[in-house]
Parts: C-alpha cells; structure tokens; sequence
C-alpha cells in the first residue's frame, strides 16, 4: 500500500512554498486566535495553543469570526511574523481577501478533509498554480 | 474573469492607478471563488480599526491617498466601521497619544479617498438599510447578516481592502451571497425557545453560529414565536456571525426570503435542535463568581432605543465601577438632545461615539486601567475578549447596571 502525498484543491492562490506542517482540526482568526506580536496562537482553547506560527505551512478546518483578518495578515507579513502559507479545508472571503493583500499562498476546498491527511510536522510544499499540497518528508 | 469595456478601461489603468490596483485585488479573490463576472454594488461599508491596520496598513492607506485628485476618489456611497476611539473620551480609556494619531491618519487618507465617515455598525438602523436584491459590499459580520437575513439584501463578507475595492470600483466579483443558488438552506434548525433579553437573543445566536460553524452554510430556523425587532435580530445575527461565521440566516414567516419552508428549503436538509438548555449552557459559560472591573455596552453599538433602555436603567444611581457605553455618532446627538446620556453620566456611566469596544486596542486599555473581569449583555463581545485576555460575562442589561452600581453581577 502506498500512501497518497499529493492532493489538488479547488481553490487556489499566490506562489509555491515549503515548509513545515501545523495541522489542527481547528479554525483560524488573527484577531481571536494569536498573539501576533509574539507570533503564537494565543486563545487558550485553540488546539495549537501556544505554538509559533511564524514561517509554518497552517493546515486548519476553517475561517472563523470577523473581518479583521483581512488587514492583519497584510500587517503581520511587515513585521515578518506570519505564516507561510494558510491551507484549509474551507475558507470564508477574508481570509483570502487577506491573503490576497499580504500575498500570502493559500489552498482550500479539497475532495477530503486536509487536515486528516497530513501529519503534523510534516515538511510539505504549497503550490498554487498546480493546485496541490504534496507531502515532502513525513515527521 | 469577463470584463466590460469600462472594467477594461479600469484594468489597464486608463482610470488611473488606485481603481486599477483596486480591481486587480478584486479579481484575485474573484479568480480564487470562481467568479465569473463582476456585479455592480450600490453601498460599500469599510472595517478599518487601526489596531487591525497597524503602521503597515495606514502607511498603505497613505499611499493610495496620494494619487492624483480625480483619479483616487470612490465612485458609490462608502461609508465606514466604527473607529478605534472617541476622540473626546480617548483619555478616559487610557489610549495613548500614538494611538489617536495613528487614527487620525487613517480618517485624513480616508477623506482624501473621497470614504464618508459615518463610523458605525449599524448603518441598517441609522445611515440607509439596504433594500431586497440590493446588491452591496459590506464589512462588517453583523452588517452583512442582518443585511443579508432580515433585509434580503446581497453581500459577502468584504474586509477592509476589499470594501475599499468594491468603493473605488463600484463593483464586487459575484460569488457567494451574490449568486441566488448560494442563498438557499443548507441546514434546518428547529428551536423550542423564543428569547426575551438581548443577551438571550444573542446567546441564542452564538448557539445556533456555533452548529452552522462554517461561511457556506445557511441555516433556516423554525420555532421563533412572534415578530422579533430589529435591536433583538441585531444582537441575533452578529453574534451567529461571530461565534459561527455566518452571513445569512432565514427565520421562516419572518425574514424576507423565507415566508415559507419551501421556499429556501429541500426536503432532507440535516437538521438540529437547539434547547434553552443549550442556550443557558453557553451563557453559563461565560459567568463566574460575580465580581466584575468594568461593565460595557458595545459590539453592535447602541440603538437610540437601547440607549434609552439603559438611560431609565441607570436614572438615580451611583456607579462603583466604570459603566461604558458605545454608540454610533448618528445616534449621539439624539442621546443627547433626549436627555439618555445625562442620565446615564450623571450615575457615572460614560457614553462613547464612534467606536466599537474590541476595535479599540482592547488589550492595550485593560492593562493601562486594570480591567480583566468584564460584564456585557452582548454574546458577540464576549466571543472576542477572551482572546484579548478579558474573562467576559453574559448577563442581561439590568444585571450588568446592577454590577456597576454594587461590583458584582447579581
């Protein structure tokens, strides 16, 4: 049995990067979930609670709660303290708005839930305009 | 994307480099939804807290603010969000001189971008409630769904940069709540409890955001008793938004589009209940041992009708704690005029204008006054301070006047 590493989403956008894996089946907010001054999620409830996000491929369920994470994605990509790419299940228009401004990469809308496929801690590459998250080295 | 001749036009710069930077953002988050086209908005609302912003934000802001006249201004009404403070009660909140003139920056470049200042989220009750199958580009979660569910009209979440997009091009990529197939129900809610408090209708709300959970689905409820008004779906729908995402909801026999089942509903829909029981659970959830630092009012700001709740609330007592309360500078004047925020300042309390509570550096004015424990009647404000390290409580509007006058919630 071969284990699949690369999958193609629906959605896609900015360019090809690789790095490390955080994985959670959980939602994302820049104003709920981080400190993003320390560059940590923040909210204690969040299942990466605690972890840096700084220059991590994050693999999350979904966007939750406001808007303000389409101006703080673009602030937090000035300072450097920002993820390197956002991949998730389903994405609300904030997020990728966001995205789009911070040019940011960004994947979502795959044919099962990402964040059952890849390990956390896995090195994977995020390519936009292919379409595809493939699993570099499992942790 | 299929552009006309004037979206052509805007593309290859002829109407000048803001416009043109402005549709090409667009047609990034278009291209990402599979827009094929764009639609032409009447109203756009932008979200623009400078907390949000940071110096990178209003630095960007400045920049676009510099283009040539004539060439920067946006082409339909847009308005904005409530600011990151009240100018006139900044001190009071323990805001710093960098604060406001980060602020200040960002109102001098919005003018400049031609953006009327209106500083509210609750334009549907004081600025112009959009009409059925307006199409608009909103920004502000409980903005869009009450605009979307109770005023049938056509939104997505649009933040900041895309709001300001939608203005300077008067249009928005049609995908999502713009399309009449994505309005349709995807879940079925069948509620056995009508609320009467605002905190209930809006943990009624949280509860039912917290089923829903994602963008893309649309609940339809069933099982609300009479005809709630527009302060209780207020508090409704920007709570299901913020604990839930949430952009539409249909109440059947009341919100536009839902007068029947039928009518948004396929048979088979995946179906859940919702209880007091769960109701109380996530009100209970945000309750302690009773001792509060500060008591707040906000998040949607205060209708005049609220304010006017509040003033009779407050009439003939005496604050122990601080009571703020945050309304929209539309309806200031008439607080004033009515007599509400004497009555409310008078027992100690102190009515704001123009700005949101959680958009006001937050973390930033609890640390420089010493606020960790604080009371509201709103479900949306307590689902955002507890990232802004706050241990926020739920309660009704009397019990949290009751907690400013005696330091504990009853």
């Amino acid at each position: 049995m071969t284990m699949n590493k690369r999958f193609i989403a629906r959605h896609a956008m900015g360019h090809t990067v690789r790095g490390t894996a955080l994985v959670a089946y959980d939602g994302f907010s820049a104003r709920y979930d981080l400190d993003r001054i320390a560059g940590i999620f923040s909210r204690p409830t969040h299942k990466l609670a605690g972890q840096s996000y700084v220059d991590k491929i994050l693999i999350l369920d979904t966007a939750k709660g406001g808007v303000a994470s389409a101006w703080m994605l673009h602030e937090m990509k000035s300072r450097s303290v920002v993820p390197l790419a956002l991949v998730f299940n389903s994405v609300n228009p904030i997020l990728v708005q966001g995205a789009a401004l911070a040019n940011l990469p960004m994947l979502s809308g795959f044919d099962e839930e990402i964040t059952k496929l890849v390990p956390f801690g896995a090195e994977v590459e995020v390519n936009p305009a292919a379409r595809t998250l493939e699993i570099i080295s499992w942790p | 994307m299929n552009l006309t001749e004037e979206e052509r036009d805007i593309f290859a710069g002829r109407c000048g480099s803001v416009p043109q930077r402005a549709l090409k953002h667009q047609m990034a988050v278009g291209a990402f939804f599979g827009a094929s086209d764009f639609v032409p908005v009447t109203q756009a609302h932008i979200m623009a807290d400078t907390e949000s912003l940071g110096e990178a934000g209003v630095v960007w802001l400045e920049e676009l603010a510099t283009a040539t006249e004539g060439q920067r201004r946006v082409r339909i009404p847009t308005i904005t969000d409530p600011r990151g403070t009240d100018f006139a009660k900044a001190e009071r909140l323990g805001q710093t001189p960098s604060m406001l003139a980060l602020e200040q920056r960002v109102i001098d470049a919005f003018v400049k971008l031609g953006v009327t200042m209106t500083n509210t989220c609750i334009n549907y009750q004081t600025i112009q409630a959009p009409a059925r199958n307006e199409h608009v580009a909103y920004g502000d979660t409980g903005v869009v769904i009450y605009s979307n569910s109770v005023c049938g009209a056509r939104s997505n979440f649009e933040g900041g940069p895309s709001a300001l997009a939608a203005g300077l091009t008067g249009r928005t990529p049609r995908y999502g709540f713009h399309l009449s197939e994505q309005r349709c129900a995807t879940l079925y809610i069948r509620v056995d409890y009508t609320p009467s408090s605002l905190n209930e209708w809006g943990a009624l709300g949280g509860t039912i955001g917290r089923v829903v959970g994602n963008y893309w689905n649309v609940p339809v409820i069933e099982g609300i008793e009479g005809a709630p008004g527009s302060d209780q779906l207020k508090h409704f729908g920007a709570a299901m938004a913020s604990f839930g995402s949430v952009a539409l909801f249909h109440l059947v026999g009341i919100t536009p589009e839902a007068s029947r089942l039928s009518d948004v509903a396929q048979p088979g829909l995946p179906a859940f209940r919702v209880t007091k029981a769960d109701v109380r659970a996530l009100q209970d959830s945000y309750r302690s041992d009773g001792r509060v630092d500060v008591v707040v009012f906000s998040a949607p700001q205060l209708s005049l009708y609220e304010l006017r709740t509040l003033a009779e609330l407050c009439r003939g007592r005496k604050f122990v704690l601080p009571l703020l309360a945050v309304t929209s500078p539309q309806v200031k004047p008439d607080a004033d005029r009515f007599g509400y925020t004497k009555d409310i300042e008078d027992a100690g309390g102190n009515v704001l204008s123009g700005m949101c509570f959680y958009q006001s550096y937050a973390r930033e004015i609890a640390e420089a006054n010493g606020w960790k424990r604080l009371a509201t009647n709103s479900a949306k404000m307590v689902n955002i301070l507890g990232g802004y390290g706050y241990k926020p409580m739920l309660a009704s509007m009397e019990a949290c006047v009751e907690a400013a006058e005696s330091g504990r919630l009853p």
